[in-house]
């Protein structure tokens, strides 16, 4: 039983790190419907930009939790720039081509991030650095460490901001005008390129953020760890309805637990293969997801 | 008996050319010949995969993103077949030339690989085509790592070291003739009435059921004819390399033969066995500047697609137009001839005037 | 016996009822008129008929036979062929591969006997794109046979629209807002040229029309229908004068 807990806690804690790359892929799609490939990069980006950060910053605040938040703020706002400089160079250009293009553009936008990276970085993994010292938390016969819970509250507290800014702020409104019509929503005066600038600057500092929740948890960096994360990442969000907020937060949960399980209680090499299986399940019974609207063409 | 002598001039010219290739490249006057071989080996390869996965995704229109593991069940297919029942085959037809032994267990080997595949396209097809666009293809890239995986999980094949000891029995010949097979079955396909349906899938779904094209059926058969192409190329793949591995077959790769068959224009065969060669070829010239290499690469793939998003080709047929560019020629000769002709037949006026 | 029928056809949509116990027939060789005013469910029904959706309940019988819950494809080949209101070509393709794309479920060659391509693969070809050119020629399409579909204006869309159609060699034809878009002559001409397709193919026609001089001047007899259901039948001299109709397209006085 108290294994079972344990796994559970590991679970939502990788979940909710799926869920935060997810919201990007959802809010992107959502606006421009377009898979970003290149997101999982993003995440990658923002752990390297941490990494480098961390260096600057540790010791030079008056605590640890101060050093971490500071380290990441400054990384998500880097990596937000990043989403709007690869939105404004790479997909504003082709907007109104096929999705093909845009899908194959994607491809390239990360196959670059991940060469580039590789060559400014080095291809051989990195130490993050351990910007709060771990503690442990004994629940009973659980044992938390206290980074998990920096991990799981400041997941919920970043979700549960996007969430006021998208469903109580005028801006937030106005993207969810564009993700429901964009010529629609250019013709009421909404600013259409501004709004799709300001979801990929939304999205990558989400990816960011993920980007060094997981490094603290497990500190291993490399150019190349943005790529599976990515695509299950990507999963999480088909999984729950993508285009849907709170399905991106669902299919990440539901994603992390299921890998830890299966690592858990059954072979770890079947680990990556599950994120599909479950899709591929509930695409064929849903085609739209847990939490989407299916689209029917009008004969 | 037009075409018997296609096919046998075909298998001759073939013939010539890997005789050729051998004496001069492997054997001969070119130095790092051996290295040149294999880039045309791989070449070939990547035209078998890039032309068969042009048939679903650029004339059917079915966006499939996991070709890879299809080419990967073909490879570990055939590999296992001339691994595990290469001796027993041997011995079966050991009254053949070791040449003649080696043909039966490729050939055994190939038709190995091409049933599975296509009963590998069937089993994810039959489920997967229901759904359209983004999420066929994020499906049909989840198959393929699904596939991946459980090779992975396969202790006879290798698993995670890898499968080696497979024997060398493809060459430029094999590989080139399966070059030759697809290009002539895409071609030919495209061109009849179940190319027109592909097509009208393509175009309009809704239309293309209301003229009678049972949508799903089509569907499936163009992914099971490409997925089998995938198998067999997998095949002279593995019987090349001799060595098998994952990683090869990861969804990157699936993704290297979209964007081939995106830069070459999508739909097009000319433009798929263009990209192929491209794709190929271009890395392995600027293999002096690893690094940066990989970065041009991938800006030439987004420049590409930005300026010209139909591809290098577009929808264009080179041949239809070097055809048409003839018969316009052959035509006009034949009108200044008979004009000639006639000409000559007139009395001369003007001389008299 | 009639060549549709249909008898309390309805389907539900969540909560919208959008063709409620609908019933009629059309006679062999008939010009058969569908009118209503927009939302009646007009293309509903067409969509019930040609498969795009099965009815909730009731009966669409084709040739005495049930055919509600096959699929398009089937029914296609039962011998039932259509338009669409918005045009729905095979754009990128040509004028005469348009035609051809409907004589593929008459083929009778394989995937092998296309790649390999026999004598009888030839014969077929041949014969198919004659038939396909022949139709063009009806529809006065044929110096456009290898011109891309999207590249043609409009009023030439809607005709390749029927013509291919035409192509699946159906014995009833539907065709869903024929005239929208056109000009009075255009109306006047495409009027002629469904009398002739009627009598030239042997087809019956079931037309959706809002272009009332259009449906009163070919239809034979006219179904009203008013939010999904059917309130008038008859000759159009009768439904120009019905009430209800009045009402319904006018309102009370």
């Amino acid at each position: 039983m108290e294994s079972f807990l344990q796994q559970l806690i590991n679970g939502i804690s990788l979940g909710s790190i799926y869920a935060l790359v997810a919201l990007g892929y959802t809010m992107v799609y959502g606006v421009l419907r377009l898979i970003n490939f290149a997101h999982g990069d993003v995440y990658m980006l923002g752990a390297y930009f941490g990494y480098y950060l961390s260096r600057l910053v540790q010791g030079r605040t008056p605590s640890h939790l101060l050093d971490a938040a500071v380290v990441m703020i400054l990384s998500m706002i880097g990596c937000a720039l990043i989403g709007v400089i690869m939105e404004r160079f790479a997909y504003r250009p082709v907007r109104r081509a096929s999705r093909l293009t845009l899908l194959i553009i994607a491809i390239g936008v990360s196959l670059l991030i991940e060469n580039a990276s590789q060559l400014i970085f080095g291809a051989n993994p990195r130490f993050f650095p351990q910007l709060i010292p771990e503690t442990h938390i004994h629940m009973g016969n659980l044992m938390l460490t206290n980074q998990q819970v920096i991990v799981l509250v400041t997941a919920l507290a970043l979700m549960i901001l996007l969430n006021l800014f998208i469903y109580r702020s005028r801006t937030g409104k106005a993207m969810r005008a564009v993700s429901y019509n964009l010529d629609a929503a250019k013709l009421m005066g909404i600013d259409t390129d501004r709004i799709i600038s300001l979801t990929f600057a939304l999205g990558s500092a989400l990816a960011a953020a993920g980007g060094i929740l997981v490094s603290i948890n497990i500190p291993g960096i490399d150019p190349l760890m943005g790529v599976m994360t990515g695509l299950k990442a990507f999963v999480a969000a088909v999984l729950g309805g993508i285009g849907n907020i709170f399905g991106a937060v669902l299919g990440g949960l539901i994603l992390g637990l299921a890998e830890v399980m299966v690592a858990g209680y059954g072979s770890s090499t079947y680990r990556d293969a599950i994120a599909f299986l479950i899709l591929i399940a509930i695409l064929l019974f849903k085609p739209s997801g847990l939490l989407g609207k299916g689209q029917v063409e009008k004969v | 008996m037009k075409r018997l002598l296609w096919i046998a001039g075909t298998i001759g010219a073939l013939l010539l050319l890997q005789w050729g290739a051998t004496a001069l490249l492997l054997d001969g006057p070119i130095r790092q010949g051996p290295y040149y071989y294999q880039i045309i080996i791989l070449a070939g390869i990547n035209i078998v995969l890039a032309v068969s996965l042009n048939l679903t995704n650029g004339i059917a229109g079915q966006f499939s993103i996991g070709h890879a593991g299809f080419f990967a069940v073909g490879a570990y297919m055939a590999a296992s077949v001339s691994y595990y029942g290469g001796p027993a085959i041997r011995g079966a037809v050991s009254f053949l030339p070791l040449v003649g032994q080696d043909t039966v267990v490729l050939i055994l080997a190939l038709a190995a690989a091409a049933l599975a595949t296509a009963l590998a396209g069937l089993l994810v097809g039959i489920p997967s085509l229901r759904l359209r666009g983004d999420y066929l293809a994020i499906v049909t890239l989840g198959f393929g790592e699904i596939i991946r995986v459980l090779i992975l999980n396969i202790d006879a094949v290798g698993g995670a070291r890898g499968f080696s000891g497979i024997p060398k029995l493809s060459n430029f010949f094999w590989v080139y003739l399966l070059v030759a097979a697809v290009i002539a079955t895409v071609w030919n396909l495209v061109r009849s009435s179940y190319g027109r349906a592909f097509q009208a899938i393509r175009e309009n779904e809704i239309a293309a059921q209301a003229m009678g094209v049972d949508v799903t059926r089509h569907k499936v058969l163009a992914f099971v004819i490409s997925s089998m192409f995938a198998g067999m190329a997998g095949c002279l793949f593995g019987h090349y390399t001799m060595y098998l591995h994952t990683n090869s077959f990861t969804f990157v790769k699936s993704f290297e033969i979209i964007i081939m068959i995106a830069i070459g224009g999508l739909g097009s065969i000319e433009g798929a066995v263009l990209g192929a060669v491209l794709l190929t070829v271009l890395p392995e010239a600027f293999r002096g500047f690893e690094g940066y290499r990989m970065i041009v690469y991938s800006l030439a793939v987004i420049l590409i697609m930005i300026y010209r998003p139909q591809g290098i080709l577009g929808q264009v047929s080179v041949i239809k137009r070097v055809r048409a560019h003839f018969i316009t020629k052959k035509a006009a000769r034949e009108a200044a001839t008979k004009a000639a002709s006639s000409a000559a037949k007139m009395p001369v006026k003007a001389e008299g005037a | 016996m009639p060549l549709l029928e249909l008898k309390d056809a309805t389907i539900r949509f969540g909560g919208l009822l959008a063709v409620k116990d609908l019933t009629f027939a059309v006679e062999d060789g008939e010009l058969f008129g569908l009118i209503g005013p927009n939302g009646a469910g007009k293309t509903t029904v067409f969509n019930l008929i040609t498969g795009v959706y099965a009815p909730t309940s009731g009966v669409i019988a084709f040739d005495g036979k049930p055919i509600q819950g096959k699929h398009p494809h089937q029914i296609a080949a039962c011998g039932i062929a259509r338009t669409f209101q918005n045009i729905r070509l095979f754009a990128s393709m040509s004028v005469l591969e348009n035609v051809q794309v409907s004589s593929h479920m008459r083929s009778t060659q394989g995937v092998l006997g296309s790649v390999f391509r026999g004598e009888h693969f030839h014969r077929e070809e041949t014969l198919h794109r004659e038939e396909a050119m022949r139709l063009l020629e009806l529809f006065q399409l044929e110096k456009l046979a290898d011109e891309p579909a999207a590249s043609l204006p409009y009023g030439s869309q809607r005709r390749l629209e029927i013509a291919r159609a035409l192509g699946t060699k159906p014995r009833l034809l539907l065709l869903d807002e024929p005239a929208a878009g056109m000009n009075p002559q255009e109306s006047a001409d495409l009027m002629r040229l469904i009398r002739r397709i009627r009598d030239e193919f042997k087809v019956s026609i079931l037309l959706v029309e809002h272009n009332m001089k259009v449906v009163m001047g070919v239809c034979e007899r006219i179904q009203v229908m008013v939010h999904g259901e059917a309130i008038a039948l008859g000759v159009p001299s009768e439904i120009r004068t019905d009430p209800r109709v009045v009402e319904a397209y006018l309102g009370k006085e």
